[in-house]
C-alpha cells in the first residue's frame, strides 16, 4: 500500500465488504463489493463524516477505466521524476480507444520502437500496472500505454496507435 | 363449472393481483407486504370475495412460504457473520430485545391476553424486516455510511434472538408448562450452538451436500433438504421455521449465494401466499375495534427502535445524525411479525383479536418504516434540533 493510506475494511453482513479511506481533508472515499460482485464508489459527505454524498454503481469496465485514470499520472509523473536529468525525454500516457487498429492486437505489431524510437515500458489496464510489457502482449480498448521518448517520437507514436 | 377450473381461475386471479399490487407498491416505493395483507382482508372471510377453492392449496403453500422466509434468512448470513454480529452488537442487542419487546408484551397483558398472548405480541413488536431495512438502506443510498454495518449487525443479532425465540414460542403455544418451556430454551441454545459450530467447521461438506452444478438438480436439493429438515423439526415440537433457518446457517460459501438466488423467486412466491393467506384468514371487521391499540404500538415502538438504533451507533462514535438514521432504518416490521403472529394464531392458543392487531400494526409499520427512514434527516435539521446538532458539531470539531 502506499504510504499513509490506511484501508479500513469493515464486513456488511448479508450485503459485501466496503472498503474505505479518510483522505486528508477527513473525507472517505471508498468502494462497496457486493457479494454478487457489484461495485459502488462512495464518497463520504463533507458536514456529515457518517453519511456518503454519493453511491456510484460501477461496471467491472468503468472501475478499470477510472482505475487507470487515477493510477496512471502517479505512474506517468514517477517516471518522469526519473527522468528529469535527461534532457529531451518526456513521459506520456497514450490510450487505446475503441476504434484503435491495435485493439485486440499484440503490442509487437506497433513496432513502435523501429518507426518512433518511443520506448512503451507499461501497460496499465484495470488499475493494475503491467510494466515492461513484451511484444506478444495483446492491447485492448482502454489500456493505457506509458510512453518514453522524445516530444517528437512521443507525437508519431500517438498518431500510429489511432491511426495505425 | 368443475373444480379444478375454479382453483384455477382463483389462483391465477390472486397472483396476478398481488402483481399489480407489488408494482403500484414499487411505483410508491413502499415494500409490497402491507398491500399482499390488504389484498388477503378484501378477499378473505367477511371480504369482499370470498375463496373458498384454494383454501387447502393456500394453506400448505403459506407454510411452504414460512420456511422459504426462514430458510433465506438463514443464508443471507454467514456463520462468521453471525458469531462476529453477536459480539459486536450484544449490548445493544439486548437492549434491542427489551425496548421493543416490552410494548408489545405490556399491550397484550392490558388486554387480558395473558402470558401466552405477551409472549406472542412482543415478538410482533420486536424483530425488525430485515428485507424491508435492506431494501431502505439500498434505494437511499445508505450503503456506505458509516451507521450501516450498526444496523446490520442489529439485525443479524435480531436474526439469532429468532433462532431462539421460535422453538421457545412453538413450544409455548402447544401448552408446555414452564420447565417444558425451560428445557426448550435449553434444547435451541444447544441446538444453534451445535449448528454454528458445523457451519464454522465443517459448512463446506453441508454446502457439498446440497451443490449442484445444475440448477435444476440444485434447486429440488435445496427445497428438498429444507422442507425434510423443517418437518422433522417440526415433529419434534422444535418450530418449523427453526429448522429451515438453522439449515440455511449451515450452507454456506458460495453454494449459499447460488441458493439465495435460485430460492428468491420460489420465496416471494409462497411468502406472497403466506400474507395474503394470513389477510384471507383475519376478518377485517376485526380491525377497527383494535386500531387505537396498534397506533399506540405503532408508535411506542417507532421511539424504542429509534432509541436503540441511537444507542447502538453512538456505542459505535457515530454523529448525531447517523445515530437518528440507524434507529430509523430499524423502525421497519414485516415479514417476521406476520410469521409470529402466523404461528400463533394456527395453533389457536391465543385471541382471535390478536391476528387482527398484528396485522394493523404491520400494515401501519411496514409503511412507517421506509418513511421515517426518509424524513429523518430533514427532521434532525430542522430548527429546533438543528441549533444543538450544530452546537455539538462545533465542540467535537
Amino acid at each position: 500500500m502506499v504510504d499513509g493510506v490506511n484501508v479500513e475494511v469493515t464486513p456488511l453482513p448479508g450485503i459485501g465488504v466496503r472498503k474505505d479511506f479518510a483522505l486528508r481533508n477527513g473525507r472517505r472515499i471508498g468502494v462497496i463489493s457486493h457479494r454478487d460482485g457489484k461495485l459502488e464508489l462512495i464518497l463520504s459527505k463533507a458536514d456529515d463524516p457518517d453519511a456518503c454524498l454519493a453511491e456510484i454503481a460501477l461496471t467491472y469496465d468503468e472501475a478499470g477505466a477510472l482505475a487507470n485514470l487515477l493510477g496512471a499520472p502517479q505512474l506517468v509523473a514517477q517516471l518522469a521524476e526519473e527522468h528529469k536529468d535527461l534532457p529531451g525525454i518526456r513521459t506520456k500516457q497514450l490510450p487505446i480507444t475503441d476504434n484503435s487498429p491495435f485493439d485486440g492486437r499484440p503490442l509487437g505489431d506497433t513496432a513502435m520502437r523501429t518507426r518512433t524510437g518511443v520506448s512503451l515500458v507499461a501497460v496499465m489496464r484495470a488499475g493494475q500496472v503491467h510494466p515492461s510489457p513484451g511484444p506478444e502482449f495483446n492491447l485492448t480498448a482502454g489500456d493505457l500505454l506509458v510512453a518514453v521518448g522524445t516530444r517528437d517520437g512521443l507525437a508519431r507514436a500517438a498518431e500510429i496507435l489511432t491511426r495505425g | 363449472m368443475s373444480h379444478t377450473a375454479l382453483e384455477l381461475i382463483e389462483l391465477g386471479g390472486v397472483f396476478f393481483a398481488l402483481g399489480l399490487l407489488g408494482r403500484l407498491a414499487q411505483r410508491v416505493g413502499m415494500s409490497p407486504i402491507p398491500l399482499y395483507l390488504l389484498g388477503g382482508l378484501a378477499f378473505g372471510s367477511g371480504g369482499l370475495v370470498s375463496l373458498e377453492g384454494i383454501a387447502d392449496f393456500s394453506a400448505i403453500a403459506s407454510e411452504v412460504g414460512v420456511v422459504l422466509l426462514l430458510l433465506l434468512l438463514g443464508l443471507e448470513y454467514s456463520a462468521s457473520e453471525l458469531v462476529s454480529g453477536l459480539k459486536r452488537s450484544w449490548s445493544a442487542g439486548l437492549l434491542d430485545v427489551v425496548l421493543n419487546a416490552a410494548p408489545g408484551a405490556i399491550v397484550a397483558l392490558v388486554l387480558g391476553w395473558g402470558p401466552v398472548g405477551a409472549t406472542v405480541l412482543g415478538g410482533v413488536t420486536y424483530i425488525s424486516s430485515s428485507g424491508i431495512v435492506a431494501k431502505v438502506l439500498t434505494d437511499l443510498g445508505r450503503l456506505g455510511n458509516r451507521e450501516t454495518p450498526v444496523v446490520l449487525s442489529i439485525l443479524v443479532f435480531e436474526d439469532l434472538v429468532m433462532a431462539l425465540y421460535l422453538p421457545i414460542l412453538t413450544a409455548i403455544l402447544a401448552g408446555v408448562s414452564f420447565l417444558g418451556g425451560l428445557s426448550a430454551v435449553g434444547i435451541s441454545l444447544l441446538v444453534i450452538s451445535v449448528v454454528l459450530l458445523v457451519a464454522l467447521r465443517w459448512g463446506r461438506y453441508v454446502s457439498a451436500l446440497v451443490d449442484s452444478p445444475d440448477r435444476e438438480v440444485f434447486l429440488l436439493k435445496v427445497l428438498g433438504l429444507a422442507l425434510l429438515v423443517a418437518g422433522f423439526a417440526s415433529a419434534l415440537q422444535v418450530s418449523a421455521a427453526v429448522g429451515a433457518f438453522l439449515l440455511g446457517i449451515a450452507i454456506s460459501g458460495s453454494t449459499a449465494h447460488n441458493a439465495t438466488r435460485l430460492l428468491e423467486p420460489l420465496r416471494d412466491l409462497f411468502a406472497a401466499i403466506f400474507f395474503v393467506a394470513f389477510g384471507l384468514n383475519t376478518n377485517p371487521a376485526s380491525i377497527p375495534p383494535v386500531l387505537g391499540w396498534a397506533l399506540v404500538l405503532a408508535l411506542a415502538t417507532t421511539l424504542t427502535k429509534l432509541a436503540t438504533g441511537w444507542f447502538a451507533a453512538r456505542q459505535q462514535g457515530i454523529g448525531r445524525m447517523g445515530r437518528a438514521r440507524a434507529g430509523a432504518a430499524l423502525v421497519a416490521r414485516g415479514e417476521f411479525s406476520i410469521v409470529i403472529a402466523g404461528l400463533a394464531v394456527a395453533s389457536g392458543a391465543v385471541d382471535s383479536e390478536l391476528a387482527a392487531l398484528a396485522t394493523a400494526y404491520v400494515l401501519l409499520m411496514a409503511v412507517a418504516g421506509p418513511t421515517v427512514a426518509r424524513v429523518v434527516e430533514p427532521v434532525v435539521r430542522w430548527r429546533p434540533f438543528a441549533r444543538r446538532a450544530r452546537e455539538t458539531a462545533e465542540t467535537s470539531s
